[in-house]
């Protein structure tokens, strides 16, 4: 067991994690966030989508013993923050969710296009979106949604 | 009620500005799935709950015995290990077989083999532990002896002589077959002006929900309750499943889904590891969890549409189509599935193939057998993907023999707007469709003489481009004839019981579910509707077989048209019961008043009279002060199930522009068009939603979804990086338009919209790609269309 002391959503938090514990069941099963969802556990679809040190990754690819001093911030975090409420109203308007499987991961990656990418053409979202898979809605809702958040803030 | 019609209740387009009906409400439960507040049953975590991991059989067909079992009990945190004996008396085997499906067999199936596996995949031994990490290590430390046997892989052998008969006892591998036949096909065609032929193949794949299947078992000895937190489709079918087979009474198991993280008909199936970790849970009185991982999703979920179809059409001279001559062979792995069985997918390709068009000969067989591969089974738009390529795929290669457009051959042929009722030559009986209405439609969305312009002008560019059209009809709505005939308890009907409480807000539970397609925010719609309320008032409740009415759930497109129709029917009454408490209250009659976004007005000039809280309040606190021989209740309960047709047909057409590479193979996506008609649409966002996300799935079959196995059975396709699906930056915008012709077997007259885009899409891209194709003699018929496939169509490779 690896001890380690990180923030998650701004809380100071502190666990010990066996080697193997990868972040998101460090999330889920050691803290309770259960926003962040497992699609695959390959990296490949995106659901796992969390921030460390700023930066989105597939949560399913970092092992939590690795993370002693880092910034993590998951769905919850840029919820409670409000950072992410532009883009929620938007997905909720543009119905951008079916099943909500991915959606968190989702919200996630865009929030990142829209904090790194704020000139994104419509091509350029659908590219960025292409790591976070989605079985329901075709994309084109989501697409449009994030379209939409660029669109307000510009 | 019996003057009741869809125009006095408000449901006509007149009426849309006043009416939730027809109006695009965002759904209340959007914003939990968006904020990551969502319940998924992963999330679900009990006092006292293990978790299962399963030992999966590498081989697709082995005898095998399993040991180790004290070594893996001795890995730190393993509780149990249970093997297929373990398990034979605490369930029943079951035998996926329907009666009204003539001749059809399969063969015993457990909750875990005792002694065989029969597919790669196939779990044939559990371990219990307290995480699941600990439980695969017990997995890890069992021992087992397999004895590979011989493997029937190819479903092009599986009936002829040295064959392996998967289940001797059922004496050969064929399931099912069945042959409709209508006029003469032969003397048809062999009179015909041309005949044309052609293979398909669809490939075999699955439906990939994000969510894994996910169940958390849990057994209380000291109540006899087994409550199951599980994603299903069907919550009141699982409920009699695990109560016969387990030996519980049926009213002692308890089924709750609540958020269900995608089902696309994955998630209506019995499992038979499921059924392990309720056996479990029953054994040990612990609740005992188990989720799929994307390993385990790939190889023992549901695969669908592993068809190769033979088949010809007849036309004459004009283009007048003549007949249909189809003959379907399916592989369904080495089990049917438990209830619904795997014979319907290809009943369906017979009751489907030509569904659009007006002929007069048909002929079309399905031949069902067994295979050591995964099992098949119903998944979106069942068989109907496969019917539609068939018919859409011959009719373009008629138009092609005659030298017709694509277009005019199907406006000449689709069956008039004004011929229904009618019933089809495989004997579907259609209420109301509206091809030639939704043709005319898409034809005012695509602009065809510009894409072809287009085209004429890339293809001197060396560009190669095509348009595609498929017309289809989708089976929604379904009555008893689907299942419930055939001895299966799967509940056609649904109910919905909606009560006011004091503050004046409703509370509606129905027995149909969601999965994500809106069940919840159209129930919601419909109940204001019906009783009158701001639809902020409603709260819906699902999922629960404790809480609810008994129902079906969501499957094969029943939630608007059932479910609807009863939230209706149950507002409705609820709204009378409210007048007549308003009636006594304020000295008026009921039919002289009505409730509007929450007040109790005057009818006749809209004039509030009091507020729902305040007539709750006095109802449930102060009853002393009315009448007392006034009712009391605040609360009906509605059951519906359609009596007059067995399935309300809906239709629609689709459109395809694609660009093809003949250099690589590749398929570009450039835009895609789709009309369709579910009755009354209820929320067009939703239902747009619907047919987008269906279109894509389709596209998925089409371009790039495969279980691809060797020749020995190994399934290659085991992870999303080998098993592709659409991704954001390839997929096309998409562009929907509805004709509504609602049904008259309900008020409400909804019908289905889920399999409409999934139902269409493969053969409208396939027709495009051959469009793009035509010039360079090169035709595609084999799904998907890989850059391999196309090539090879070429001549290239």
């Amino acid at each position: 067991m690896t001890p380690i002391t990180l923030s998650v959503n701004g809380e100071r938090v502190t666990r010990h994690v066996e080697a193997r514990r990868h972040l998101v069941d460090f999330l889920r099963l050691d803290l309770g966030l259960t926003g962040s969802h497992l699609g695959c556990e390959h990296g490949v679809c995106g659901a796992c989508t969390v921030r460390v040190d700023g930066e989105i990754v597939r949560g399913c690819l970092v092992m939590a013993a690795s993370l002693d001093g880092a910034v993590v911030e998951t769905i919850e975090g840029i919820t409670d923050s409000g950072e992410a409420a532009a883009l929620q109203a938007a997905f909720v308007a543009r119905n951008a969710a079916q099943c909500g499987f991915c959606t968190p991961g989702m919200v996630m990656t865009a929030a990142d296009i829209i904090r790194h990418h704020p000139d994104a053409t419509r091509a350029e979202i659908r590219e960025h979106l292409s790591g976070n898979y989605c079985r329901c809605t075709g994309y084109q809702a989501i697409v449009d949604a994030v379209e939409d958040t660029l669109d307000a803030s510009r | 009620m019996n003057e009741m019609s869809p125009d006095s209740i408000g449901l006509s387009r007149a009426d849309l500005p006043n009416s939730y009906i027809g109006r695009s409400v965002p759904r209340p439960n959007a914003a939990k799935l968006v904020q990551g507040r969502a319940t998924y049953t992963d999330d679900i975590t009990l006092p006292r709950m293990l978790h299962a991991a399963f030992l999966r059989s590498p081989h697709p067909h082995a005898r095998f015995t399993v040991r180790g079992v004290e070594a893996a009990r001795q890995v730190p945190g393993v509780v149990r290990v249970f093997t297929g004996a373990d398990l034979a008396d605490a369930c029943t085997p079951w035998v996926a077989t329907l009666e009204h499906l003539k001749g059809m067999k399969s063969a015993p199936q457990r909750p875990l083999p005792l002694d065989r596996a029969t597919w790669q995949g196939e779990a044939v031994a559990a371990v219990l532990a307290d995480t699941r990490a600990a439980a695969e290590d017990g997995v890890a430390a069992l021992e087992v002896e397999w004895e590979p046997l011989p493997a029937q892989t190819d479903m092009e052998t599986a009936l002829e002589p040295g064959a392996v008969v998967i289940h001797p006892e059922l004496g050969d591998n064929l399931v099912f077959r069945r042959t409709a036949i209508h006029g003469d096909v032969e003397a048809a065609f062999a009179t015909a002006h041309r005949v044309v032929e052609a293979r398909f193949v669809t490939g075999r794949h699955t439906g990939v929900t994000l969510e894994g299947r996910s169940i958390l078992a849990d057994f209380n000895r000291a109540e006899g309750t087994l409550t199951v937190h599980h994603a299903t489709q069907a919550p009141h079918m699982i409920q009699e499943v695990l109560a016969q087979h387990l030996g519980l009474p049926p009213h002692k198991v308890r089924v709750v889904c609540k958020d269900v993280g995608g089902s696309f008909g994955i998630k209506v199936h019995v499992y038979p590891d499921e059924v392990a970790v309720a056996a479990m849970s029953v054994l040990l009185g612990r609740p005992v969890k188990f989720v799929a991982d994307r390993f385990e999703s790939f190889s023992s979920d549901i695969h669908a549409r592993d068809h190769r179809i033979a088949a010809r059409i007849a036309v004459a001279q004009d283009g007048t189509i003549i007949g249909f001559d189809v003959d379907d062979l399916t592989g369904i792995g080495p089990y049917s599935v438990y209830p619904r069985t795997s014979a319907v997918e290809g009943n369906q390709v017979v009751n489907l193939c030509g569904g659009p068009y007006r002929f007069d000969h048909y002929r079309c067989t399905t031949t069902v057998v067994l295979q050591n591969k995964a099992p098949t089974c119903q998944y979106r738009a069942v068989g109907h993907p496969i019917a539609t390529a068939v018919t859409e795929g011959l009719v373009d290669l008629a138009a092609e023999a005659l030298g017709m457009d694509p277009v005019a051959i199907r406006r000449k042929n689709l069956i008039a707007d004004d011929a229904y009722p009618t019933t089809s030559p495989a004997g579907m009986r259609f209420e109301g469709l509206s091809h030639q209405a939704s043709l005319a439609k898409l034809l005012e969305m695509v602009p065809v003489e510009r894409l072809r312009a287009d085209q004429a002008e890339a293809r001197k560019r060396g560009v190669h481009r095509g348009l595609g059209f498929a017309s289809f009809i989708e089976l929604t709505n379904p009555s008893p004839f689907m299942y419930g005939i055939g001895g299966a308890r799967i509940s056609a009907q649904d109910g919905c019981t909606v009560r006011m409480d004091p503050d004046g807000s409703i509370v509606a539970a129905s027995g149909v579910t969601e999965q994500g397609q809106g069940t919840e925010a159209i129930l919601a719609q419909i109940v204001a509707h019906g009783v009158g309320v701001p639809v902020e008032r409603v709260r819906v409740v699902t999922g629960d077989t404790l809480a609810t009415p008994y129902g079906g759930g969501t499957w094969a497109c029943r939630g608007a048209g059932i479910g609807g129709e009863a939230a209706l029917q149950g507002a409705l009454a609820l709204k009378a019961q409210i007048l007549e408490v308003a009636g006594a209250m304020l000295q008026a009659r009921p039919d002289a008043l009505d409730v509007v976004m929450g007040e109790v007005v005057d009818r006749a000039t809209g004039t509030p009279r009091m507020a729902l809280g305040e007539l709750g309040r006095i109802l449930y606190f102060r009853g002393d002060t009315l009448p007392k021989e006034l009712p009391r209740e605040l609360v009906q309960t509605r059951h519906f199930i359609t009596k007059e047709f067995p399935f309300a047909f809906t239709n629609g057409i689709q459109a395809s522009w694609v660009e093809v590479d003949p250099d690589t193979g590749m398929v570009k996506l450039l835009e895609h068009w789709c009309v369709e008609d579910c009755g009354r649409v209820i929320n067009p966002l939703l239902v747009d939603e619907q047919v987008k996300g269906g279109i894509v799935q389709g596209i998925g079959g089409a371009l790039y979804e495969h279980c691809v196995y060797d020749e020995q059975g190994n399934l290659l396709t085991t992870t999303m990086a080998d098993y592709l699906v659409p991704m954001a930056a390839e997929m096309p915008e998409m562009h929907v338009g509805h004709v509504e012709t609602p049904t008259r077997e309900s008020l409400l007259g909804a019908k289905g919209a889920g399999e409409a885009g999934t139902a269409g899409a493969p053969a409208a891209i396939m027709n495009a790609i051959n469009d793009a194709l035509r010039p360079l003699g090169a035709r595609v018929t084999e799904q998907p269309f890989t850059p391999a496939r196309i090539l090879a169509a070429l001549g290239r490779i």
